[in-house]
């Protein structure tokens, strides 16, 4: 990207100074907001424990430090994390959890959420435990408070409704008047033993999304919504295709218009305006030229990646036992094939936004991302900053599924504001979400495996080319085996996505499990189990086949049943379907999916049928017809007239089976959920078809199982 | 730049903003009426949709002009005296939403069509609703919210 250098030109410090605004929060102020009151802070290190006492003294607040809560003198309780709400419903779930460990009802909790300057540095890949183990060591805090105060032991007190109650005397205190209204910080490092989900009353229960009536009138404010006084309205120019340099460039028209100004800085070229209307009719009347220089496109992407290796990034197979080639040898049965992925946009609904204001030298951002610290850290190398002087907040958004994990508007806003010097909201159009943000990485599978003639797997050989290494190994018993990933030079820019690229290998592995069970004669899903071991993932299959009935379905040629399954970060799923196949046009209809689902302990039943259930309907598309066309540079369908995503029609019947494991920690159920749809899909075309489709996404012409697809073939 | 009489959620504001400036651009930038939203300004994705006259259109889609003489309703003239409308009182029911950008749109798009329809079948629901995405995929439980705000509505409730 060549706007991430540092926007020092002649150009902007020609424009007049940032006018000194109202302030923002820093870090030193971050106690006098919260009052008196009880400060909690949570850290893995006893290191930092032992120098609580100057807390917060310093600009910086201490990367250690993982978690911090604070209880009011009402008993209001107000937890801080630096992870973020973007539609999974963390914001209940996580309220939830520490409801149950520090004994409050749900409703005294307040979730401050991805804010730099008010929250614990956090680059969403700390587990959610951190918070509900702070809880907990909290509540064991007050105990001690509590006794030392009316001089009985913490043994003999207990903790419940945001009171700590001494029942032989009689007498009780809440939280909040334990500390007198005085200023209290404490830090706790001991793990504290969290309750067992056998014994959760608030965690485990359907708890309605927090806020949720904000959602439905419209109150919210995303982002996008961000309004500050004296705001102009930014965009940006873009130039006609990847990597293209600019050869001309007219801005005249643009200039005159009332109010605008035009930024310009090597290739960048921006402009604000007081309005936003008039800042893309600004935008419309620049003449630019650039040169784009020839690139690669859809056709041969597969052969591409295959032969052209980022070879910095491979070190070596994931995974080798045995021989697979011996074992290859003396397999009875075997089978090759090679799968395939296409790029696919996350495609939010609320595309990238940003709201940017400077003063006093301190940036400050309000931005849609997944990684507020990461967007912070982009600013601070974007702009020279130190970390006290930025700060991002990221109220929540209109999701990102893993497509919004760097801060593109964040830093054009902030170097318009910057060169305005007033604050400036930019929002990036759909086309342009759908060509300057990032992409799911395509990829190439290839898999070879053998068995014996009584479905026993022998040998199994997984590549993975550009989509990931992600649930790259198999779980099921193979004594020979070769896994590995292979990273390529991808022609677009690709990163994360929801699942990454488990999805990829999922769909590849359990369509040539389905292939495999076909050559040995098997049922599908007595082929897993036969080959499988793991009692989570047995569970799964079994609950999903149940629920489906399966072993009572036969398919025809117009009714395919198939199944598939997997475990990744935590989370073991089975999907069955059921799909439709018109005899006439061959239209793929998805009629029913059962999907069984178990990560340990369920904290909120209500919100993770959403999660699985939408993960599914959003797994449709990426099985079925999502795709990004590109050549030279240039993506080919920005528009969702032409980037088919699923709606209401494509929705089939969705049957959730939950599996609670009380006895197992509670994982997250964001992404692997997903995995399960594309190739559960695909073995039903196949079982009614005869046709394996091994290319996602498997019916992009709206669905004719069997014809190539011009697109995507290499 | 011109001035406009826009007559939104029932009270009369006046604007002054370019005549083909979209209504969506007008709520949102000039009205601070942000609950309505820019998905794609294309018309495809539902997420901009406001009443005009009590039927459901694409904003990003209306100029500010052609909208002048119309009833604008948008999701934030929906509750009446602090009471949610059925609708909203059904998807939050429901539980019908997830990151919830598209639920202004939703809403707006299901009042409209349980005014024409009291008592919509799936199909019809599905039908009318199939221009709306919700990216999170909540459609089967945007369904039932519909559904029940239809009963809600038979039963008398919020009228």
């Amino acid at each position: 990207m060549n706007h991430r250098h540092a926007p020092t030109t002649e150009s902007e410090q020609s424009i007049s100074p940032a006018r000194p605004g109202t302030s923002t929060l820093d870090r030193r102020d971050f106690l006098k907001v919260l009052g008196g009151g009880l400060l909690i802070c949570f850290t893995h290190t006893s290191s930092w424990a032992q120098e609580s006492g100057r807390a917060f003294g310093g600009h910086e607040l201490p990367k250690e430090l993982s978690a911090w809560l604070h209880i009011a003198s009402d008993g209001r309780v107000k937890v801080f994390t630096g992870k973020v709400e973007v539609g999974q419903n963390i914001r209940t779930s996580l309220a939830q959890l520490v409801a149950e460990e520090l004994r409050v009802p749900f409703d005294a909790i307040t979730m401050v959420m991805g804010d730099t300057d008010m929250t614990p540095w956090d680059m969403g890949t700390f587990g959610s435990r951190t918070t509900p183990t702070m809880a907990a060591a909290a509540r064991q805090m007050l105990l001690e408070v509590a006794a030392e105060r009316w001089h009985v032991a913490p043994a003999s007190l207990t903790a419940a409704e945001g009171k700590v109650t001494d029942l032989q005397n009689s007498r009780s205190l809440a939280y909040g008047e334990l500390t007198r209204g005085e200023k209290l910080v404490k830090t706790v490092s001991s793990a504290e033993s969290l309750m067992t989900a056998t014994q959760w009353k608030v965690a485990g229960a359907a708890v309605p999304k927090a806020e949720g009536r904000d959602f439905v009138t419209g109150k919210h404010k995303y982002p996008s919504d961000i309004s500050l006084p004296e705001m102009m309205f930014g965009t940006v120019l873009r130039p006609d295709g990847f990597n293209a340099t600019l050869v001309s460039l007219e801005t005249g028209v643009a200039e005159k218009l009332p109010g605008v100004h035009v930024v310009r800085d090597g290739d960048f070229i921006g402009l604000v305006a007081p309005d936003a209307f008039t800042a893309q009719q600004a935008l419309s009347t620049i003449q630019a030229k650039w040169d784009v220089p020839a690139q690669s496109s859809n056709q041969g992407l597969f052969a591409y990646l295959k032969n052209n290796p980022e070879s910095s990034r491979n070190d070596g197979p994931e995974h080798v036992s045995g021989s697979v080639a011996q074992a290859m040898e003396a397999a009875d049965l075997k089978l090759e094939e090679q799968y395939t992925v296409a790029y696919i946009a996350h495609a939010p609904l609320e595309p990238r936004a940003a709201v940017a204001q400077w003063t006093d030298g301190k940036l400050t951002v309000w931005t849609g991302t997944q990684r507020p610290f990461g967007v912070r850290d982009e600013l601070m190398e974007a702009f020279h900053l130190p970390p006290a002087q930025v700060r991002v907040i990221q109220p929540d958004m209109g999701s990102g599924y893993g497509g919004k994990h760097t801060g593109e508007a964040a830093i054009e806003a902030a170097r318009l504001a910057k060169a305005a010097g007033k604050p400036v909201k930019v929002v990036w159009t759909r086309s342009e979400e759908f060509t300057w943000a990032y992409l799911r990485p395509a990829g190439l599978i290839e898999i070879r495996a053998g068995a014996r003639r009584d479905g026993t797997l022998v040998a199994w050989e997984h590549h993975n080319y550009n989509s990931g290494p992600a649930a790259i190994g198999t779980p099921y018993n193979v004594a020979n085996q070769l896994i590995q990933y292979h990273a390529a030079k991808s022609p677009l820019r690709q990163g994360s996505y929801r699942g990454l690229a488990s999805t990829a290998n999922h769909f590849a592995r359990e369509s040539h499990m389905d292939c495999m069970a076909h050559v040995v004669g098997m049922d599908p899903l007595e082929f897993r189990l036969k080959n499988l071991t793991d009692s989570r993932l047995q569970a799964v299959f079994r609950a999903a086949a149940a629920k489906f009935a399966w072993g009572h379905l036969k398919s025809t040629p117009e009714r395919g049943f198939g199944i598939a399954g997997g475990v990744d970060k935590g989370g073991y799923v089975a999907t069955c379907s059921e799909v439709e196949i018109d005899p006439a046009t061959k239209r793929v209809r998805i009629r029913r999916v059962v999907q069984a689902w178990e990560c340990g302990a369920i904290v909120n039943p209500d919100g993770l049928r959403n999660q699985l259930t939408g993960a599914i309907v959003q797994g449709i598309g990426g099985a079925l017809f999502e795709r990004i066309l590109f050549t030279n540079g240039r993506i080919l369908n920005p528009h969702f007239a032409q980037y088919r995503v699923p709606r209401f029609s494509d929705t089939p019947q969705i049957e959730i089976v939950l599996v609670d494991r009380k006895d197992l920690p509670s994982a997250g159920a964001g992404e692997t959920g997903l995995v399960g749809l594309a190739p559960a899909v695909g073995n039903a075309i196949f079982a009614a078809s005869g046709i394996r489709l091994p290319n996602m996404p498997m019916a992009p012409q709206s669905g004719v199982p069997g014809e190539p697809d011009p697109g995507l073939r290499s | 730049m011109s001035d406009f009489d826009l007559n939104v959620n029932g009270t009369h504001l006046r604007v002054s903003a370019p005549s083909e400036e979209t209504l969506l651009s007008v709520l949102r930038n000039r009205l601070n009426l942000t609950g309505t939203k820019y998905g794609c300004g294309e018309g495809q994705c539902g997420a901009c949709t406001v009443l005009l006259d009590g039927r459901a259109t694409r904003s990003c889609l209306v100029s500010v002009e052609s909208a002048a003489n119309a009833k604008i309703v948008t999701i934030e003239g929906l509750e009446q005296d602090g009471k949610l409308s059925p609708v909203q009182q059904a998807f939050l029911d429901e539980g019908a939403f997830q990151c919830g950008y598209c639920t202004s749109g939703m809403i707006l798009g299901a009042t409209s069509l349980l005014h024409e329809q009291h008592s919509p079948t799936e199909e019809q629901i599905v039908e009318e609703m199939e221009g709306h995405i919700c990216r999170c995929g909540t459609y089967p439980r945007i369904v039932d919210a519909v559904k029940r705000a239809s009963r809600l509505l038979a039963q008398g409730v919020g009228q």
